[in-house]
């Protein structure tokens, strides 16, 4: 019964996406010069995760003075598929990815403007840190990273060659040995100690998610924010937050032909009110004093986001995220790459 | 007279109607297939030869793709068997529950793959209720190309069976011949090209298998990563030659494959 409403749930979900998809496809971005009183219509082009977010975001802007008239178009999906949709010419007048180099490439392609980082937060509107979760009671007692690599753990990661989203759980176990004080030979080693016991690499973090609740696995690499929706939307596992992980940041940018409400939309996002929108639904707020009260499905509701002691950053310890793609992504070479492919090879 | 005349004008309707329909068929195979396949091809070429070679010639790839085929012929073979067997007893045998049968066998075509693969999840994963577990292993692999192809056989063979006459295979029986022989020397000649379409069609749906295996065969390289996700993988680098080469092995494949079949199909006919 179970698996067949899950199957139901599945294919709902396909139908909504086509029909978004449609519907973001549809019409050109309306070009209209937006008096007070006009309605504009903003086309919203993000990765799937924060979809619930900025729905409720949208109905607090439309309280507002700014965004009393504006109402919006969004299309959702895999980070990479959505940027390079809006390479191709998929209207958008703002874009929420999972990952800089997303937003990069519209900067390349002359869409967004090449100064879309330098505010307050540096593009930065969600963010979020990479946690195990487990089954419920934690029966493999999973707590840190060296738990991962025990014998016999079997883990699920979304995989890093074709889920750009997946890139954070591979660099949060990199970057958490050489915190730790191993070198980069022994921080290389701790990974590929852990890729031998990923018996799953779902394509998608929403896949990885999928697999693991259907039984595939002891622990998955996931973000925090994933673990907090999946739990109000009543399915039932255990997060673990690791002394040292990873700050996921996801970017979120205005392009350059968009409505000027667009900017409002964003500078709303960015704003208390908007940031407590993101923490209800799990995402750790980029600005401070954001006050959001209780957050429901964290492990503990009223301190929904425990300081983490060790925090890595993509600017702290990895340099910029087009030096790490090279360095640990590249098809070829890239450390993660060649750790993957050896960890199929061995058995 | 007035017959002739109407005869030689509907000759001439029918030409030129046919004319266009002929036009038509073109422009609409060129827009859909054609030329998505072209761009593909250009695409692929792009990188040069070496880049090309040495895309292919990766190991990972290279795993990937000898998975996929092997598995896609393995699937095959099988479908040939057990889709001619499910399409005789659809055709020649009464049972409760017959008219049922019919319309399941065609849920394949009708749920998203990714519905699909949730499904054999539940069913041959972890939790699974009959104790099967085949997830992560490449017999997943093999599950989901038999879910996915298994109505292709039967829907090309079952209206054959249909319109074949009983009374041959009865002038057979009374002559002799054994069920089998009959079988064999009467029944099965006419259901080759059937069998022959849908082995090509299941063969081709197979290779470019994506959504209703990647929940359950754990994309793990060189064990269970099928040519699809490697694309993925290259297009997430933003590697688009390299998935585009890929790609155009994949087609070389299929086309040698359907084409294989065809020959294998007219020469068994001819023999028979």
């Amino acid at each position: 019964m179970r698996n067949r409403t899950r199957s139901f749930i599945a294919l709902g979900l396909a139908g909504t996406l086509l029909l978004t998809a449609c519907g973001g496809d549809d019409s050109g971005s309306e070009g209209s010069s937006g008096t007070e009183s006009e309605p504009v219509t903003l086309n919203i082009v993000g990765f799937a995760v924060p979809e619930a977010a900025n729905v409720a975001i949208a109905e607090e802007f439309n309280k507002t003075d700014e965004g009393a008239n504006v109402s919006f178009k969004s299309s959702y999906g895999a980070s990479g598929d959505q940027s390079r949709a809006v390479a191709e010419g998929l209207a958008a007048d703002y874009v929420h990815f999972s990952v800089a180099s997303d937003v990069t490439r519209l900067v390349d392609e002359g869409l967004v403007a090449d100064t879309w980082a330098d505010g307050d937060t540096k593009g930065i509107v969600s963010s979020s840190v990479v946690v195990f979760a487990v089954r419920e009671g934690n029966p493999e007692n999973i707590q840190t990273w060296d738990d991962l690599v025990k014998p016999g753990v079997e883990i699920v990661t979304p995989n890093p060659a074709s889920s750009g989203a997946a890139r954070w759980n591979a660099l949060a176990a990199y970057g958490q040995a050489i915190e730790g004080g191993a070198t980069e030979a022994e921080a290389t080693q701790y990974v590929t100690d852990l890729f031998a016991n990923v018996v799953s690499l779902p394509s998608s973090g929403r896949d990885a998610t999928t697999a693991f609740l259907g039984g595939t696995g002891d622990v998955l690499l996931a973000y925090e924010n994933e673990a907090i929706l999946a739990h109000q939307n009543g399915e039932e596992f255990d997060y673990i937050i690791p002394e040292t992980t990873m700050l996921i940041e996801n970017p979120g940018a205005v392009l350059i032909d968009a409505d000027p409400k667009a900017q409002d939309w964003l500078d709303f996002v960015l704003s208390k009110e908007g940031q407590k929108q993101f923490a209800l639904k799990g995402f750790r707020p980029v600005i401070e004093g954001v006050e959001y009260g209780d957050v429901e499905g964290a492990n503990e509701p009223a301190d929904p986001f425990p300081e983490v002691t060790n925090l890595l950053t993509v600017e702290d310890d990895f340099e910029s995220w087009d030096a790490l793609s090279a360095k640990f992504f590249d098809e070829e070479e890239g450390i993660i790459t060649v750790i993957i492919a050896e960890s199929g090879k061995g058995e | 007279m007035t017959a002739a005349v109407v005869s030689a004008s509907r000759v001439t309707t029918l030409g030129k109607a046919s004319g266009l329909g002929l036009g038509v068929a073109m422009i609409w195979f060129s827009l859909l297939v054609l030329i998505p396949l072209a761009a593909v091809i250009v695409t692929a070429s792009q990188g040069g030869w070496t880049a090309f070679w040495n895309t292919i010639t990766n190991e990972q790839t290279a795993a990937a793709i000898r998975l996929t085929v092997t598995h896609a012929f393995l699937v095959t073979a099988v479908n040939v068997v057990m889709g001619t067997l499910i399409a005789w007893v659809l055709v020649r045998d009464q049972f409760k529950g017959q008219r049922i049968l019919e319309v399941l066998i065609d849920i394949p075509f009708a749920l998203p793959t990714i519905v699909a693969g949730l499904v054999l999840l539940s069913l041959y994963g972890p939790n699974s209720p009959i104790g099967v577990d085949v997830a992560n292993t490449p017999r997943a692999v093999t599950l989901a190309f038999l879910f996915v192809t298994l109505p292709f056989v039967v829907r090309t063979v079952q209206p054959v069976l249909a319109e074949l006459d009983p009374e041959v295979e009865e002038a057979a029986a009374s002559l002799g011949a054994s069920r089998f022989t009959t079988f064999r020397r009467i029944v099965l000649p006419s259901l080759i090209p059937a069998i022959a379409a849908g082995a090509a069609l299941s063969f081709a749906r197979a290779v470019s298998e994506y959504g209703s295996l990647v929940l359950l065969s754990g994309n793990l390289p060189f064990q269970t990563e099928v040519t699809s996700v490697r694309i993925l993988s290259s297009i997430e680098n933003d590697n688009v030659e390299a998935a585009a080469a890929v790609a155009s092995v994949l087609l070389l494949i299929s086309f040698s494959v359907i084409v294989l079949i065809d020959v294998l199909q007219r020469f068994l006919v001819k023999r028979d």
